[in-house]
């Protein structure tokens, strides 16, 4: 499994691989010091590309940038500079969770360098809306988090893929091992209004069972509640923002269980 | 040129990779745009904004929109200079990171309703000479890459410019290429090691 992730280096510096690669590579990362090295290398070899692409922009780029400044305020600094890379253990974790040695680094800043392994805190992580090259800010750490990397880090996850006319998309990565499936999106527009997006897990019966909501577009990862193992598809339906028991619309996605995209 | 010294604390640690010569200059820059100073990101604006748009060009090829990319791009490059960690990188690579990736979402978005269309023929002639090419800078630092470049495999070397230049996925690019399923990412990676290491890089 690493060793197919590691090759992964060279596609997630060029921006090449889908949503559910970089998901997986980004998890993989923090725990990888050879990934991190491999990484920080290539995209300076990367960077270099693009000086035979250089064309002198129009100055009206440079006024609108300059002039959109004035009204943003930049993010103050972490509060605690990483571990240098160099140490591999800075300290143990207090517990023994992987889920907890990765996803508090934001609420622990000052603490890093004691609890976290230098390898995590060192982590590249690009986070799935918000572009910060090394310094991804995940999102907020949830209770849903750590189990649904772990779906869809498993080595027997199932992808299903959706793309939508608008250019958004939304898989479904699903692992019997894990018993668990994962909904994630990218760009979907938002349900119109005083409405939220209800989740769905079919069974093999065809009855639609309530797997989650959520009530804004964009770039989501969600552990859908629910056996997803015997589950025969997943839908997605437009509903009440309170949430339905059964679903009062049609589907506007629907992923069939079963024939994995890969 | 001489580089302005960041603070001792913050001097990249050996091993990671190497910096290029003048980038404790744009880090700075950087550091203290994060701060809020205006006219040192206006400076770095000056110096990045080049190759930032000409990649935004590249890869979303319709000159209004990847202006719209590098004024999104340059705007997060403001909003969280302060994040940026020269022990992990260069400041170029960050920004230009940051710039690709805002480019690569807005074809991929886009690309339901256009890309779909797009033969590898033109694809192909896209990689082999872009008429930007003509207002490139022509810098000594361009042509070395660009030798670099020639010194991969056609393969690598297709590989890499439609990822990078195209914004495909590796998936893509196999299928574009006639590549195994699954061989195309072990191409770019190939590729870029070996431009890291022809060129001297990041090791």
């Amino acid at each position: 499994m690493n060793e197919s992730l590691h090759a992964l280096s060279g596609a997630y510096v060029v921006d090449a691989l889908d949503d559910i690669e970089r998901a997986m590579f980004e998890k993989h990362l923090p725990g990888c010091l050879d990934c991190q090295r491999e990484v920080a290398s290539l995209r300076e070899a990367t960077a270099l590309m693009a000086d035979d692409a250089a064309v002198t922009p129009p100055e009206s780029l440079r006024d609108s940038v300059l002039a959109g400044i004035k009204s943003i305020r930049p993010l103050a600094p972490e509060a605690a500079g990483p571990p240098s890379p160099g140490e591999e253990v800075a300290g143990k974790p207090e517990d023994g969770s992987m889920d907890h040695v990765v996803v508090p680094l934001r609420r622990r800043g000052f603490h890093l360098g004691r609890l976290v392994a230098a390898a995590a805190a060192v982590a590249a992580i690009v986070g799935g809306a918000v572009y910060q090259p090394w310094q991804g800010e995940q999102n907020p750490p949830s209770a849903t988090l750590g189990p649904a990397d772990q779906v869809i880090a498993a080595s027997d996850a199932q992808h299903y893929s959706i793309n939508f006319k608008d250019g958004s998309s939304a898989s479904v990565v699903r692992s019997p091992s894990e018993g668990k499936a994962v909904l994630l999106t990218r760009d979907m527009a938002p349900p119109p209004s005083g409405k939220a997006f209800e989740l769905w897990l079919r069974t093999k019966d065809g009855v639609m069972k309530p797997a989650g909501m959520m009530k804004s577009g964009g770039d989501h990862k969600l552990l859908l509640q629910g056996d997803a193992v015997t589950a025969t598809g997943v839908g997605i339906t437009i509903e009440p923002e309170s949430g339905s028991t059964t679903p009062s619309s049609a589907p506007i996605a629907m992923f069939e269980l079963g024939k994995a995209d890969a | 040129m001489t580089p302005i010294s960041p603070d001792s604390a913050d001097s990249p640690p050996e091993g990671l990779y190497s910096l290029p010569p003048d980038a404790g200059g744009l880090a700075e820059l950087l550091k203290l745009s994060g701060r809020g100073d205006e006219a040192a990101f206006a400076q770095l604006y000056d110096a990045t904004s080049a190759r930032a748009y000409g990649l935004a060009v590249r890869v979303v090829r319709d000159p209004s929109q990847a202006e719209e990319v590098a004024q999104e791009a340059f705007l997060e490059v403001w909003r969280t200079a302060g994040r940026f960690d020269p022990r992990k990188g260069s400041a170029d690579s960050w920004i230009l990171t940051l710039v690709h990736r805002k480019a690569v979402d807005r074809v991929r978005s886009a690309e339901a309703s256009t890309r779909r269309d797009t033969t590898y023929h033109q694809g192909s002639q896209a990689v082999e000479h872009d008429s930007t090419a003509e207002a490139a800078h022509a810098s000594m630092e361009a042509r070395r890459v660009r030798q670099a470049l020639h010194s991969l495999t056609e393969v690598q070397r297709q590989a890499l410019e439609l990822a990078y230049f195209k914004g495909y996925t590796h998936t893509e690019v196999a299928s574009m290429l006639d590549l195994p399923v699954g061989t195309a990412k072990t191409r770019i990676r190939d590729g870029l090691i070996r431009l890291r290491d022809t060129m001297g890089v990041g090791q």
